[in-house]
């Protein structure tokens, strides 16, 4: 890349490159439109939640569309384009290759991401982010849960393409010299996480079709009345989606690989046990997909074996957070914005994981489940683990992308405002949990402890919220205006980097 | 990267996986004492539909949105929905188990104090979700 904003191109240059590191800005950009638009939905339902009554939203069938929209938005369209967007950047360099391996299937993969946010929001489905059955196929309204169902089938072929790209990219193109051994552990999170999504997606992506023809009333695969049986749905979709945590998590993991080394000034502690520590999330992620569903009913061989299976995957991402302590250990740290989100991130990754050995014993889980510990509890990996990595690195590739650097000072405010208020938010909402508030509610009773927490949440969202504009404006004025960044070494650390501006073949 | 020790993450590793063996024993060994049913347990349906709860007494009884038991005794819930899935619950009692329509699933417990308590839905089930509310109410008919 590039520098886009110092060497102008028209637009429709980049719109139409496959370039990997022009794909990948189209990428970037797009999952931080939808970021900012699914964290403005979350506001919407943290005014309404403010106090028990009707605060802005008129009905419940609106705020039941919105979380919804809000849920599927962040996953879908911020997590994965995002992790997507660094992955085109980097991999063809770490792995000395002059592109994607399929440049113009990379491009393919991108486009097919704007028309499936199209109808996700313009159809604005209400039957959750997982749209379990029944309720998905006799009782929510269409067309817009078709919309979503076609949506959600769009970006799963768009994100198998996009795994295929990567694979075959680092397998077969990465440079004879490099032993697969010695290649970055950034790469190593994308050739892990890809290997996932190919095996876990094409589950949900049958299981969607069913739910389509299911809703039409040609067939009754989830259907009690027509002979169906709804928890096949759930195991369909659980197979695919707690694997997905891993899709989601592991690149985040792999941006705190390549920051902490790069502000420590010091190697990775250990490189082997990065490496060995994302295979074995790949392998016991499929072991653990139905702890999801204990209260369906499981018999306790079930609850036993999922519970087994969820607590195997600990122990790897107890070695990821060991191995950002040590590197840290006796390093030379300059705590420049991007590394501050990184130890946030390890922080909130801690406690999140804390909290999900709790939910996965089996009598705890009882208490936990469809509550708004739950909330709380996949939140904390979602916002506190994968966008403070996410948002990190965002800070952290802003000169690559710019030739500009950002505003350090804002960028640490948007930081302290971001991890105060995630705190206060998902913290608070464990507690909430188990004083009984479940989740996905339009309106509550007014019990004292549920009023007093709710209040608390909102105001840990809106300032949040504060932080997301301020990051915002950062982005919009640093780029335009910012001071010229040195581009041999933005952040003066001295040492390696990877040049993404120095990508070969720059434009075809 | 060579040239420092790995022990302190084996020794770290290792004190995770022995409290994870610690928390799978123990969750382990509460879960299988409180599946088990006593034998006395009074039999009560539970049927979930949009948007309310329903129930049946051994004795026929039907009543809906409020639940009267007795205070000591003990009582198995048979619950299923006609509709859609519902989660039957009572936090106070850590009762906790869906309403999958076509399936029957059981689960048990023993009042131990006499008052009212909520019973609520805690699964996803449309427009009045937020709103499918119930009384457990427990009474004492022995004082």
């Amino acid at each position: 890349m590039v520098l886009e904003l110092q060497k102008p191109r028209p637009i429709w240059q980049i719109m139409f490159s496959t370039h990997h590191t022009d794909v990948g800005l189209l990428y970037l950009i797009t999952s931080l439109a939808f970021m900012f638009m699914g964290g403005a939905l979350a506001l919407l339902l943290r005014v309404e939640l403010f106090s028990p009554g009707v605060q802005i939203i008129a009905d419940s069938m609106t705020y039941n569309r919105i979380f919804t929209v809000h849920g599927t938005t962040l996953i879908f369209l911020f997590i994965l384009p995002s992790a997507s967007a660094f992955g085109n950047y980097l991999v063809p360099i770490m792995v000395r290759f002059k592109d994607m391996a399929y440049p113009k299937l990379n491009a393919v993969a991108f486009w097919m991401i704007p028309p499936a946010g199209a109808l996700i929001w313009l159809g604005f489905a209400d039957f959750t982010w997982y749209a379990y059955p029944t309720y998905s196929v006799v009782s929510a309204p269409g067309p817009a849960a078709d919309m979503w169902i076609f949506g959600l089938k769009i970006l799963g072929v768009s994100s198998i393409l996009g795994s295929i790209n990567f694979v075959v990219t680092i397998m077969k193109c990465k440079h004879p010299d490099l032993p697969l051994s010695k290649m970055p552990l950034l790469a190593w999170a994308y050739l892990t996480s890809s290997l996932i999504t190919l095996v876990a997606v094409p589950t949900f992506a049958a299981a969607l079709l069913m739910l389509l023809t299911d809703r039409l009333g040609a067939s009754g695969f989830f259907n009690p009345a027509m002979g169906g049986d709804p928890i096949a749905y759930q195991h369909l979709f659980w197979f695919t989606f707690h694997p997905e945590v891993y899709i989601l998590v592991i690149p985040a993991i792999g941006f705190m690989y390549e920051i902490f080394p790069r502000f420590s000034r010091k190697p990775i502690f250990s490189h082997s046990s990065g490496v060995a520590a994302f295979t074995l999330l790949t392998i016991v992620g499929f072991a653990s997909w139905a702890h999801h569903m204990y209260a369906t009913g499981m018999s306790f061989t079930e609850k036993t074996v999922f519970m087994v299976g969820t607590l195997a995957a600990v122990p790897a991402s107890a070695m990821h957070t060991f191995n950002f302590l040590a590197t840290m250990w006796g390093g030379r740290i300059k705590f420049a914005t991007p590394i501050m989100w990184a130890v946030g991130g390890i922080a909130l990754f801690f406690s999140a994981g804390a909290g999900g050995v709790v939910n996965s014993a089996m009598p705890l889980d009882f208490i936990t489940h469809d509550s708004y510990w739950v909330v709380g509890h996949f939140h904390l990996f979602v916002m506190g683990t994968i966008l403070f990595g996410t948002v990190g690195f965002v800070y952290y590739f802003f000169p690559y992308v710019t030739g500009r650097m950002y505003s350090e000072v804002l960028g640490k405010v948007h930081f302290i405002l971001s991890f105060v208020g995630t705190v206060l938010v998902f913290f608070t909402q464990h507690i909430l949990g188990l004083f009984g508030m479940p989740r996905r509610i339009y309106d509550y009773p007014p019990i004292p402890e549920w009023v007093q927490m709710n209040i608390i949440i909102s105001i840990g969202a809106f300032i949040i919220g504060i932080g997301m504009a301020i990051f915002l404006v950062n982005l919009i004025w640093s780029s335009a205006k910012g001071k010229p960044a040195d581009m041999d070494d933005p952040f003066g650390l001295g040492g390696k980097y990877y040049f993404p501006y120095q990508a070969k073949n720059p434009s075809h | 990267m060579s040239g420092h020790s790995t022990w302190p993450e084996w020794v770290y590793v290792g004190v995770v996986i022995a409290l994870l063996c610690y928390v799978g024993a123990e969750a382990w060994n509460i879960e299988r004492i409180i599946e088990h049913v006593p034998e006395d347990a009074e039999i009560i349906k539970v049927t979930g539909q949009q948007w309310i709860w329903t129930f049946e007494h051994e004795d026929g009884t039907k009543e809906i949105g409020e639940l009267h038991v007795e205070k000591g005794k003990a009582y198995k819930f048979e619950i299923t929905s006609k509709d859609v899935i519902h989660s039957f619950n009572i936090h106070d009692y850590v009762v906790l188990l869906d309403a999958v329509p076509g399936r029957v699933n059981t689960v048990w417990f023993s009042p131990t104090d006499v008052g009212e308590f909520d019973i609520q839905c805690r699964e996803y089930c449309g427009l009045i979700h937020y709103n499918m509310r119930g009384t457990l109410i427990v009474e004492d008919k022995g004082a």
